[in-house]
């Protein structure tokens, strides 16, 4: 019988004969995905503070998933009104907020989520350019990570407009009618994302089934590949140098170490660094000085009453602020069909970088000044333009430089940041990689 | 009575009037005291109530405020509703809407909805509930200048007295009311507070619960740092 000669191959060391793992192993490859992902997968031992937030991401999924079960469970997407004139979707988050036991806590913990899910992803993301990591063989890693950005940002959009408070309302009809700029299909178009004239029950329902059950299936299979394929290929470092290419007798990389324990326990650290700072804006602060939750979304959504400033919250005005820059209509077509374009383009071009970046190098540690100025202007003008995604369009620095000729420059700067890359990267100077990492 | 009605129906539902460089006034910070807290519900359920809902919080949450079941019936339910109802307006909000021109919003999230940049929800209206003056041109008699041409009239005014602008656009008391300045804004000061412990009634919870979670996250940190220390020491 096939399953008893696998049932022997594991019981060599004298253990227990017959034990349920082994039970399990000749039926589902339990241990050897431990070993394949974990206790013989072996990563660079020379990782530093910026491969702390992969982990803190997953960790994160985590809580938004566990909350937003919860959460589930006594939220209701109603846009109708309830006896008191209160829209019912409003109404059963302050339900959860006020009646249902430790529900404050749970709703506090997916709204910091949300947030805090950006801020690592975005730290995530700059370690990938700080040291190379989208690089040759790690291009679809790359991209599957630029794929769950792309999620992350339509899960974040349509719960947003959950709560059903103004900001939500407001926010969503800002974006959902930039659709109608396309031309001849944007009208029919954004009518038929919204299944009406405006904003209403039928948005509510349809993002809410988007938000927790499409985009999260969706984002965890990506998740899961985005995995496999750095598990495939081994893990970039901050030196940028291939462990792989120097192995020991055992054909395990010299600067290699295994997964767990090592890393598990120095995750656990971040983790509880991270809950740290985490619980310091859920028990204390969790409006985020209205960057978390804006102070116009407890203001139940009315459709008659235009807030004086929409803006998004604050992980996605660097590239609202992109959105906003175009203000000409190119070809005859709209300036917001191309706000439009720019928006999308400025996340889509990100998935271009490994064939962008045409370095000799990887990592910034041997990478010259040219790549070290650009990447410090990027993100410089990145924060900047996040800033301005905040403020009005009429919002002025120190009361007299007008913000919307600068956000424009600055969005100029992050489109061309990526599409001179390949001419720049190449004539930069470089250092020699060493041969092994360095601690 | 009637002309005021009349009034009331042509006052113009005024949008949220965030005026640049507005100044607000502090508001004192009464959080810690149940007596203040409890002034202030009275205060609300005495002059708000009448127009404005509380929809969700239920009589009986007032009991966080060091009332028994017996006292919140007796001093602050004036209507037939049972204790654990919502503080609700007798009348419907289209009801309202058909009145006043727009229905009274309800007050529960009023404290968080009105924080800004230029100060907490608890400042605006403390400042807000301190800036009424007699205006003949409004249709109530009433302005407000944190709140230029807000519907609503200066109800707290028998207490307050009536205020008027000067000729610097300055707030002068013409007539005093019941109450001393001072204690006038000790009463605002209470009715404020009331309106921040509502806006989220388990806020001060939350935040003792955090000490004790980040007490715990330290502890934890004092274990796993030493773990991964030892797991690593002989990694070079």
């Amino acid at each position: 019988m096939a399953s008893n000669t696998e049932f022997e191959k594991y019981k060599s060391d004298g253990s227990l004969q017959g034990n349920l793992l082994e039970w399990v192993d000749a039926r589902f490859p339990a241990t050897s995905m431990w070993r394949g992902h974990l206790s013989e997968y072996y990563a660079p031992k020379n990782f530093n503070f910026w491969y702390f937030f992969g982990s803190l991401a997953m960790l994160v999924l985590v809580i938004q998933i566990v909350t937003g079960i919860f959460l589930v469970m006594h939220y209701k997407p109603d846009a109708s009104l309830n006896a008191n004139g209160i829209p019912v979707a409003f109404a059963s988050v302050e339900y959860i907020m006020r009646d249902v036991n430790w529900g404050w806590l749970i709703r506090y913990m997916h709204s910091t989520g949300a947030s805090a899910f950006f801020v690592v992803v975005y730290l995530h993301m700059f370690r990938g350019m700080l040291y190379g990591s989208y690089r040759q063989p790690r291009e679809l890693i790359w991209i599957f990570g630029t794929l769950i950005f792309l999620c992350l940002m339509a899960e974040a959009f349509m719960g947003y407009l959950l709560p059903w408070g103004q900001m939500s309302f407001w926010g969503a009809q800002v974006i959902v009618n930039l659709f109608s700029a396309i031309p001849l299909i944007g009208e029919p178009l954004s009518i038929w994302i919204r299944g009406d004239f405006v904003v209403g029950d039928a948005t509510l329902n349809r993002f809410f089934s988007f938000h927790v059950i499409a985009v999260p299936l969706v984002l965890l299979g990506l998740v899961a590949a985005h995995i496999l394929a750095l598990h495939e290929v081994g893990s970039n470092n901050p030196d940028g140098v291939e462990i792989k290419k120097r192995k020991d007798v055992h054909g395990h990389p010299l600067d290699g170490i295994p997964f767990h324990p090592y890393y598990t326990v120095k995750d656990i650290v971040g983790v509880v660094v991270f809950l740290m700072v985490f619980s310091i804006i859920v028990f204390f602060a969790p409006e985020g000085g209205g960057y978390f939750l804006e102070y116009n979304n407890f203001l139940p959504a009315d459709p008659l009453k235009t807030p004086l400033h929409i803006a998004p919250v604050w992980y996605f005005t660097p590239y609202y602020s992109l959105l906003r820059a175009m203000v000409w209509p190119l070809f005859g077509i709209d300036a917001k069909f191309w706000g439009v374009v720019a928006m999308g383009a400025g996340v889509v071009i990100l998935a271009f970088l490994p064939w962008l970046d045409r370095s000799p190098v990887k990592s910034i540690r041997y990478r010259g000044p040219i790549f070290k100025t650009l990447l410090t202007i990027f993100v410089i003008s990145f924060v900047i333009l996040g800033f301005l995604g905040t403020q009005p369009p009429s919002y002025a620095f120190f009361g007299v430089i007008p913000s919307a000729p600068v956000a424009q420059v600055l969005s100029a700067y992050y489109f061309l940041y990526f599409l001179t890359m390949p001419w720049w990267s190449k004539i930069d100077k470089y250092k020699p990689e060493p041969d092994r990492v360095t601690m | 009575m009637k002309k005021l009605l009349t009034a009331l129906l042509f006052a113009p539902a005024v949008a949220l009037a965030s005026g640049a460089g507005v100044h607000l006034d502090k508001a004192p910070d009464v959080q810690g005291d149940k007596a203040a807290l409890q002034s202030g519900a009275r205060t609300f359920v005495n002059y708000c109530l009448n127009c404005h809902g509380a929809s969700f919080v239920r009589y009986s949450r007032l009991t966080d405020l060091g009332l028994t079941d017996q006292q919140v019936k007796d001093n602050l339910m004036f209507t037939a509703v049972k204790i654990a109802e919502p503080m609700r307006v007798a009348a419907r909000p289209d009801e309202q809407k058909l009145w006043f021109g727009a229905a009274p919003p309800d007050l529960t999230l009023v404290a968080r909805a009105r924080a800004s940049e230029e100060g907490s929800g608890a400042d605006w209206l403390y400042t807000y509930l301190r800036s009424f003056y007699v205006d003949e041109k409004r249709p109530t008699g009433w302005n407000n200048t944190l709140f230029p041409n807000v519907g609503m009239p200066n109800v707290l005014w028998e207490l307050q007295g009536q205020q008027a602008l000067n000729k610097d656009h300055h707030l002068e008391l013409l007539a005093p009311g019941k109450l001393s300045p001072a204690e006038y804004d000790k009463q605002i000061a209470d009715l404020v507070g009331f309106l921040v412990w509502m806006s989220e009634p388990d806020a001060g919870f939350r935040k003792r619960l955090g000490f004790g979670v980040l007490g715990f996250l330290v502890v934890l940190f004092a274990v796993a740092y030493p773990l991964k220390k030892a797991y690593w020491k002989d990694v070079k």
